[in-house]
């Protein structure tokens, strides 16, 4: 928290994660929202669905989190107008890695993570910094428990770099289902030992047959 | 002839956002928005230990005879967190031309995408390819034009153009210097120490590329920094090719492999109660 009489922003907290499959992409926020010590309200969805293969999920100061997702999902409704289709995963990464360094002088303060099927219908998640630096990933964690969760995605996750020449393949990623109860479990986990996660977990899964939602209760103190 | 400064112009700064923008033909590409504050600075200051934006490298660069080699690590830093061990570093401005990431790792993104376009632009407009002497001082006159406002890279243009091999070094404070080996970022000065060691013009491709592979090895031991994938790439009169990407990890048991050393005294079994 800054001393300065101008300061604009503040942390509600919270954490994203995303996990790409073969042919899914689970995308997962929880709920909380905070101030400081104080919840403010156990149900506040972090995740905006921009396309019907595209969703993002973002956590930090939850004012430029909703107008950051107002205008990507504005401008993918000028792209549906003007291209006569949805706007594909790929293509929405770069115009929020855009949006957000259009910003690079008086930031957006959301750490994001869009999660979708690319145009072959592979799962694919993008992660970003706060100033629009991104990177396609086959799984992230951002939030206030990001650094409590990836170490446990690394585990379990993790497959040969895509930088590596000769190229290896990548290890034959988990099944939709293994990949929520992961999402589920390292939810779990981080609630224990982030004071800003808790109270709900949502769980948005975009396959081909479209998109599912769930909920899961996760402790409340 | 009019000359030509549109490479000069950029529509970036302090532009008041015009949403009428976004409802035209083609939008027009929106003016960044700066924070209504008196002291810049301190807000610039302020923001940058709260986004902890990601940075933390190692690149290098040297002309040889054969052309041009071009090597990188992956990692990304945020604070003392690594954010990323997959960070494409060497960035591919056209199928001649590379740059090098170094600094903060959206300014660099963003900067060479947006030089890359430039580049393509100056070969519609002209029917020829620019010169990398050309696209290293476009680059150089957008960032010094954006000179103390908080932006962070230090970035190396290679390329072959008509002249040959060409290397650039561009930074963020306006630097722009030409030269025949660089190596930038927290990990450099052990890159250095390599590179400088092992240097010579005549060289083959391939000891080359490996010269500039243990430098960065090297300076990804020491430096907390940089880790991940050693990427090399060569630029020679026909474009880029990527010679070699190996985990350092690996790549440090091909330097130095496990010792066996003799067991002295080995445990025995506690004797059955």
């Amino acid at each position: 928290m800054s001393r300065r009489g101008d300061w604009v922003y503040e942390n509600n907290g919270g954490t994203c994660v995303a996990i790409a499959g073969a042919d899914y992409c689970v995308v997962a926020a929880d709920t909380r929202l905070s101030v400081g010590y104080s919840i403010l309200t156990r149900d506040h969805s972090k995740i905006c669905e921009l396309a019907d293969k595209c969703v993002l999920a973002s956590s930090g100061f939850q004012g430029d989190i909703k107008v950051l997702h107002k205008n990507l999902a504005a401008r993918e409704l000028l792209y549906q107008h003007q291209h006569n289709k949805r706007m594909s995963c790929p293509a929405m990464a770069q115009l929020l890695s855009n949006t957000l360094y259009y910003k690079r002088f008086f930031p957006y303060y959301a750490f994001n993570v869009l999660g979708g099927l690319d145009s072959e219908g592979k799962g694919c998640v993008f992660t970003y910094d706060a100033v629009g630096s991104y990177e396609r990933t086959g799984y992230s964690a951002q939030g206030t428990g990001s650094s409590l969760i990836m170490p446990v995605l690394d585990n379990q996750l993790k497959s040969p770099s895509p930088l590596l020449l000769p190229a290896r393949d990548a290890v034959t990623p988990l099944s939709e289902l293994e990949a929520v109860d992961l999402v589920k479990d390292v939810f779990a986990s981080a609630t224990e030992r982030d004071i800003y996660t808790g109270d709900k977990l949502e769980i948005v899964v975009i396959n081909k047959a479209g998109t599912k939602r769930e909920y899961i209760e996760l402790r409340k103190d | 002839m009019r000359l030509d400064v549109s490479a000069m112009e950029n529509s970036f700064t302090g532009q008041v956002n015009d949403c009428a923008g976004l409802f035209g033909a083609g939008a027009d590409m929106p003016g960044m928005e700066l924070p209504t504050c008196t002291d810049f600075d301190g807000f610039q200051k302020e923001t940058k230990e709260l986004m902890k934006n990601k940075k933390g490298t190692t690149t290098l660069a040297f002309i040889f005879d054969k052309g041009v080699i071009v090597a990188a690590d992956s990692r990304a830093s945020m604070g003392g967190y690594i954010s990323s061990q997959t960070v494409r570093k060497i960035i591919e401005i056209n199928p001649y031309m590379l740059g090098t990431m170094a600094g903060g790792a959206a300014d660099c993104q963003f900067w060479h995408r947006n030089l890359g376009i430039k580049c393509r632009l100056h070969e519609l407009a002209n029917k020829r390819r620019i010169s990398v002497a050309g696209a290293s001082k476009m680059l150089a006159n957008i960032l010094y034009s954006y000179r103390g406002m908080g932006l962070s890279i230090g970035t190396m243009i290679a390329g072959w153009d008509e002249k040959g091999p060409g290397l650039y070094y561009v930074d963020s404070e306006g630097a722009r210097l030409v030269g025949t080996r660089f190596s930038v970022g927290s990990g450099s000065l052990y890159a250095y120490g390599i590179l400088d060691e092992g240097y010579r013009f005549e060289m083959s491709v391939e000891e080359a590329g490996e010269l500039a592979r243990r430098a960065i090895y090297h300076a990804t031991f020491r430096d907390g920094a940089s880790g991940g994938c050693v990427s090399v790439y060569h630029v020679g009169p026909n474009g880029w090719k990527k010679l070699s990407g190996d985990d350092v990890g690996e790549l440090h048991y091909q330097f130095y492999p496990a010792q066996v050393t003799p067991v002295e005294q080995e445990m025995a079994d506690a004797p059955a109660a």
